[in-house]
């Protein structure tokens, strides 16, 4: 067809069958795997995958135990947890002063913004630990939770104001028609209906932060990264904890992308109703 | 009837958004029980000054007065006047997450503070009148667009308002819907509710108004009992518009 010939359209590929193109991605996937082994093989690794497990969990004659990384696991979803709620309550400020009208909030809250988005997260969390840290008499744990809530209020804040955002400017009228104040229009009408519009972006938020929490093993914060500098430290198996470890994060993030997934699907078809 | 206190009472509004003036210079009174109708081409300001009379626009110029209070005098007498006027939406703006029981309620229990069984008679009471009593317990998205803007009118109702502002409450429905709206606007008319009432049904209008409105550019070009505006227009911008949409 003549039109398909514009210049600057999408190259033609050769289009290959389904089967065709599986095979090739797996002889792919085989050939740089391939290359991995041989190159561990040649620096003379010394592969201890059989020491892993008690990492994990291990039967003492106590019983059932867990551990270190599992522990660490523990470590990172508590901080993660803490941080996410300061982030929860800090974006929740700072959006409501960015819709606000009141001029110097605007202000505040646009600063905070630029200021934490701009910064790359480890700047910021030195900036916690070695300057605040030291004047506000942080300890190395509380640095770590209000860099990482401070960080993902940026974001959170952002997916609030969206989020309320994307709500039909008609409700708030009709709410305000019925004599509501904008409090009760917020609370009854506005939010109720934005949390269809939140919770799948809050829940890869979420994760998101579960990532971003491996950096405060460079202050030696206890979590899952850091259990496994301490491990590799101890026996120099560093190919096989950091596959480990990758493979729990992966996990652990896996399941609350489905989640997030799953409830973008079910909102995206009830949303639709008017 | 003019001699009355006014519901509504305009004194030379202007309202700009920006360098576009909305409205210029209106001015108007709504007495009890009067029924107006405003009509005009597409942003006329009809919409505009609808919307201004409840505050969801604050006009530019002039005054604005509801029961005798003028609006823009502090917070709470917003929300006073806003209990006071019924606002009926083109796009109806139920609220979709609320049953059509609890679209009724929610205003009489969180602004009116009424306990909640005596707002639940008072809505059941209001969802008779528009003839819907029996889908109380669905949700907005389960209703048909005239049923959805019987509800809407019903949710205004349950505020009590002393007078009803319609803006095109029939523009947004499927032809076959919009006769059973206009059935309910027609009762509440009769039943002596004060109204203003911005739409294109100019068979509603003859058979309701007692005044009609025209406007064009955001001034009031016309304002007439329906009869001699219907029968014998002034201006010749208004006898245009009115051969075009009556297309006699």
């Amino acid at each position: 067809m003549p039109s398909s010939a514009r210049p600057g359209c999408r190259i033609p590929l050769p289009t290959a069958s389904g089967a065709a193109s599986v095979g090739l991605y797996l002889l792919l996937v085989c050939l740089v795997l391939a290359l991995a082994l041989n190159g561990a093989e040649a620096m003379g690794y010394n592969w201890q995958w059989y020491r892993v497990p008690e990492y994990l969990f291990a039967f003492t004659d106590d019983g059932f135990q867990w551990g270190e990384i599992a522990l660490g696991l523990g470590a990172t979803l508590k901080l993660s947890l803490q941080s996410f709620v300061l982030a929860l309550g800090l974006g929740a400020v700072v959006a409501l002063l960015r819709m606000s009208n009141l001029v110097v909030g605007n202000a505040i809250a646009l600063a905070f913004l630029e200021i934490v988005r701009n910064l790359p997260l480890l700047i910021l969390l030195y900036l916690f630990y070695y300057v605040l840290g030291p004047i506000f008499a942080l300890d190395r744990y509380a640095a770590a939770v209000l860099c990482l809530g401070v960080y993902h209020a940026a974001l959170v804040s952002e997916i609030l104001r969206a989020g309320v955002g994307s709500v039909d400017g008609g409700q708030l009228e009709a709410a305000r028609s019925v004599g509501m104040s904008s409090a009760q229009a917020y609370r009854h009408i506005v939010l109720p209906q934005a949390m269809k519009f939140l919770l799948p972006p809050m829940t890869g938020e979420a994760a998101h932060l579960i990532k971003s929490s491996a950096i405060v093993s460079v202050i030696a914060v206890v979590e899952m990264t850091t259990v496994g500098r301490n491990i590799i430290a101890d026996t120099y198996m560093s190919f096989e904890i950091w596959f480990t470890i990758a493979a729990v994060y992966l996990l652990v993030i896996l399941v609350l992308s489905l989640a997030a997934a799953r409830m973008e699907q079910r909102y995206a078809t009830a949303g639709r109703r008017k | 009837m003019a001699d009355c206190d006014p519901v509504i009472e305009l004194r030379n509004v202007d309202k700009f958004y920006g360098d576009f003036q909305a409205l210029a210079n209106v001015s108007m009174r709504l007495a009890p029980s009067e029924r107006v109708v405003i009509c005009g081409p597409s942003g006329s300001g009809k919409s505009t000054l609808v919307r201004c009379v409840n505050r969801l626009e604050e006009h530019s110029a002039g005054r604005i007065f509801v029961g005798g209070e003028e609006l823009g005098a502090g917070k709470t007498n917003i929300r006073w006047v806003r209990m006071k006027v019924g606002m009926v939406f083109q796009q109806f703006n139920l609220f979709p997450h609320l049953s059509v029981l609890e679209n009724l309620t929610i205003g009489p229990i969180r602004v009116r503070k009424l306990a909640k069984s005596r707002a639940i008679e008072l809505a059941r009471e209001y969802l008779a009148r528009v003839d819907i009593l029996d889908q109380a317990e669905k949700y907005p998205a389960q209703l048909s667009g005239g049923q959805q803007q019987r509800v809407a009118i019903a949710r205004a109702l349950c505020m009590e308002p002393s007078v009803m502002l319609f803006d095109e409450p029939t523009s947004a429905l499927d032809p076959e819907m919009i006769n059973e709206v206009l059935a309910v606007m027609a009762d509440l008319a009769q039943s002596g509710m004060a109204m203003i009432c911005v739409t294109h049904e100019m068979g509603f209008a003859r058979r309701v108004a007692d005044r009609m409105i025209f406007m064009d550019g955001g001034e009031i070009i016309e304002s007439a009992p329906a009869e001699r505006f219907f029968s014998h227009p002034q201006s010749e911008r208004c006898r245009r518009f009115l051969d075009q949409v009556l297309e006699r």
